[in-house]
């Protein structure tokens, strides 16, 4: 197994399919009444999170805890730490100086994780860097699709939304293309930069030319600041737009999903009744978080895909 | 006061055409006769056979950090620094703490030059007061002043104001000096880290598209047409810009133009990795732009290389790329990187690369001791060894900062010696102890 994940480019479908498998077999342990193992007893996980982050920072959390490793939280704002407080670097070298065998890093500023994995012994993941990438968001959106459709292979996703500042776009167009999907970038030009058809996806600014034959429609936050740019006109020209609502969802096939790596702003990206439809699979992504983590760390720390029979 | 008997080298001289074997002999600091079997007459011999002989090497681009961040570079350190690599006079930049926006800074920056006595230190001044491109910094008080300042620049920045450059270019007219431009339309760069581009779009960085450059580069070609100003643009990186440049001089503009090393042997593939190293700016380009600026050198589009040597403290760039500081050192290096990627390869002649690092910014400047090795005027020269393998060391450098992508790279030729106003100043890449005047 890999010793740091940084980037969805580190993994082929074996790895990915190893992953998922793994997490499948520990979300069983999950469901028991006493919901550890003992794999990581004694292994010390730290967050390191420079960006304000509650789902992730506590699913990385739990996931460690499941594991019986010992969890520290350090959290700084990047920006503020660059006024004043302590480097980077220098922070490394402490959590290094610590002993701790695995440090989960959120950065704003893209590289960082990169950076951090060439100052310390530690495995570094990226809990998201910038406007690079989001690996194991990436694993657990294929994780929560693999559960409905089994087999991601030619399947016709699309990425609708703010591609250009976003590390979830990376690192799923990544995720998606590496296990067969079709993928569709679907944005205005300011959202959406024709570089990305390097990515091996394609591209196209109206989601009404692609929404009835998706097998998924993968749905970005809007984030405000976006709009303060002046990348689109408004909120509601873009909900207008590129917005999913219960007029688009009716061309949906029946059996198509829709996903968002959240927070949602409903009624921008996806209008409120979306949301809770079946198909729409928010909550899932979320529960599927923890067992794609868990198995991260168990493989990337030690643990081997065959043991959790033994343990469980 | 030594004298010396330079024997056997290959003399090369733009300035006056010359480029033929010949000895040059310094007495009492001058040049004192250029020809075949001169008689020593006491002078020490230097054996230059095999090396070329040249004008010493003028830096139009140099940033030394006094006053305001000695702890980075002073101007004794960037003297040496240049001295090593070959040059006998370095224009500092005006972006210093404070700003040389008067003439009492860019006196006292022309003073520790001549304290320090390995280079001519020419100060070049700010266009507006600050750096903020608002009001007019001091022009003709510093073009006046000792420092007789002849360049103007607010490099760092773009001046973002047209009015405010059309103001400024019409005052400098009257002096006849120089309007530099670091050409950046700011509108389009907020927050860039590298090039904009397919790799800038993959590493989710923030880009700086060519067209920042090219639209400010185009809008100065303009107002140089509207005022008559002399005109120099910075460290040009993009083949627009130097597609501008060239319609400029076929038009017969009063235009110059400077490129960096770094933007001839570097491109963004560098940043992959995110190294802050490699963060600079502007910052290195694409392949075909690369391209571009060697054969803007090539067809002399380009008149200059200059390093734009930018030193920066180690804590600073050893830190995400995000907040490191754009910038690299380059005094040491520019000789050898411009003999080992332009030079060598054939893309450059011998002439035209001591015309790009000596001759043309020492006439852009103004300065009449440098560029030019002439009977009877300061000897300012260098003996280039252009054979001379190294592997660069930032450990061993004279600058203070160590902030350089070439760490490791292996280069051919060096300055084996370097003569200020007939003083050795530097042998070997090293400054010569005891060489203070």
């Amino acid at each position: 197994m890999i010793k740091h994940l940084l980037s969805m480019d580190q993994l082929g479908p074996e790895d990915i399919t190893k992953i998922l498998d793994t997490a499948e077999s520990l979300r069983q342990v999950t469901a028991r009444p006493i919901k550890k193992l003992p794999t990581l007893r004694g292994r010390t996980v730290c967050n390191l999170f420079y960006e304000a982050s509650t789902r992730t920072r506590i699913s990385f959390e739990l996931a460690a805890k499941r594991l019986s490793a010992d969890v520290i939280n350090f959290s700084a704002d990047s920006k503020s730490s660059v006024a004043k407080g302590e480097s980077f670097k220098d922070t490394a070298w402490t959590l290094e100086a610590m002993g701790v065998d695995a440090i989960i890093v959120r950065h704003g500023s893209s590289g960082a994780p990169l950076q951090l994995s060439r100052w310390v012994k530690a495995s570094v993941l990226n809990a998201g860097d910038g406007q690079h990438e989001h690996p194991t968001q990436a694993l657990l959106d294929l994780f929560s699709i693999r559960e409905r459709f089994k087999d991601l292979n030619g399947l016709k996703v699309a990425i609708v939304g703010d591609v250009a500042h976003s590390r979830v776009a990376r690192s799923n167009v990544k995720g998606f293309v590496t296990m067969g999907a079709e993928v569709t970038l679907v944005g205005p030009p300011t959202l959406v930069p024709p570089e990305a058809a390097q990515w091996g996806a394609k591209i196209s600014t109206s989601l009404d030319d692609v929404i009835g034959e998706l097998d998924v429609c993968y749905l970005l936050r809007v984030q405000k600041e976006r709009q303060a740019e002046q990348l689109f006109p408004s909120n509601r020209e873009y909900a207008a737009l590129w917005g999913l609502d219960s007029r688009r969802v009716a061309r949906m096939k029946p059996e198509a999903l829709v996903m968002h790596p959240g927070p949602m702003n409903r009624g921008v990206e996806i209008a409120a009744d979306v949301s809770e439809l079946p198909r729409s699979i928010v909550l899932d992504q979320v529960a599927n978080g923890l067992a794609v983590r868990m198995s991260l760390l168990y493989l990337m720390l030690g643990g081997r895909a065959e043991e959790v029979e033994t343990q469980s | 006061m030594t004298d010396y008997l330079i024997t056997k080298g290959r003399l090369v001289d733009p300035a006056s055409g010359r480029d033929e074997v010949a000895d040059v002999l310094v007495r009492d600091r001058v040049v004192a006769g250029i020809g075949a079997g001169l008689d020593a007459g006491g002078a020490e011999l230097v054996d230059a056979s095999g090396c070329v002989v040249a004008p010493g090497l003028v830096d139009m681009h140099t940033h030394v950090r006094e006053p305001g961040r000695e702890d980075e570079e002073t101007i004794a350190t960037a003297s040496a620094g240049a001295a090593a690599g070959g040059y006998t006079a370095i224009c500092a930049m005006p972006n210093t703490d404070p700003v040389a926006d008067t003439a009492s800074v860019a006196e006292k920056v022309w003073a520790l030059g001549r304290e320090a006595g390995l280079v001519q230190v020419v100060p070049a001044g700010a266009l507006s007061k600050g750096l903020e491109g608002r009001l007019m910094a001091d022009i003709g008080e510093m073009y006046g002043s000792p420092a007789a300042v002849r360049l103007f620049t607010d490099d760092g920045h773009g001046v973002q104001s047209s009015l405010f450059a059309r103001r400024a270019m019409e005052y400098l007219r009257g002096f006849g000096a120089v309007y530099a431009e670091h050409c950046e339309d700011e509108a389009l760069t907020a927050g860039g880290q590298m090039n904009e581009s397919a790799l800038s779009h993959a590493l989710g960085l923030r880009g700086i598209p060519a067209a920042a450059e090219e639209l400010m580069a185009a809008r100065d070609v303009a107002l140089c047409r509207l005022t008559g100003c002399r005109l120099h643009l910075l460290h040009v990186s993009t083949t627009g810009t130097i597609a501008i440049v060239r319609r400029a001089k076929e038009e017969g503009l009063p235009l110059t133009a400077e490129a960096t090393p770094h933007h001839f042997s570097l491109s963004e593939e560098l940043l992959e990795g995110y190294d802050p190293l490699a963060k600079v700016n502007p910052p290195l380009r694409g392949e075909a732009d690369k391209e571009a600026v060697i054969a803007g050198l090539a067809d002399g589009t380009i008149d200059v290389i200059a390093t734009d040597h930018a030193p920066h403290a180690l804590e600073e760039k050893d830190r995400e790329i995000e907040f490191a500081p754009p910038g690299l050192i380059g005094l040491e290096t520019a000789l050898a990187l411009t003999l080992t990627e332009l030079v060598g390869p054939g893309r450059l002649s011998m002439a035209a690369a001591v015309s790009c690092l000596s001759t043309a910014p020492a006439q852009i400047l103004g300065l009449p001791g440098q560029g030019a090795i002439i009977e009877g005027a300061p000897a300012n020269l260098v003996v280039i060894d252009p054979g001379a393998e190294w592997t660069v060391d930032p450990g061993a450098f004279q600058s203070k900062s160590v902030n350089t992508p070439f760490a490791g790279r292996k280069l051919t030729g060096r300055a084996r010696a370097v003569f200020f106003a007939g003083t050795l100043t530097a042998a070997a890449g090293k400054p010569v102890h005891g060489a203070l005047l």
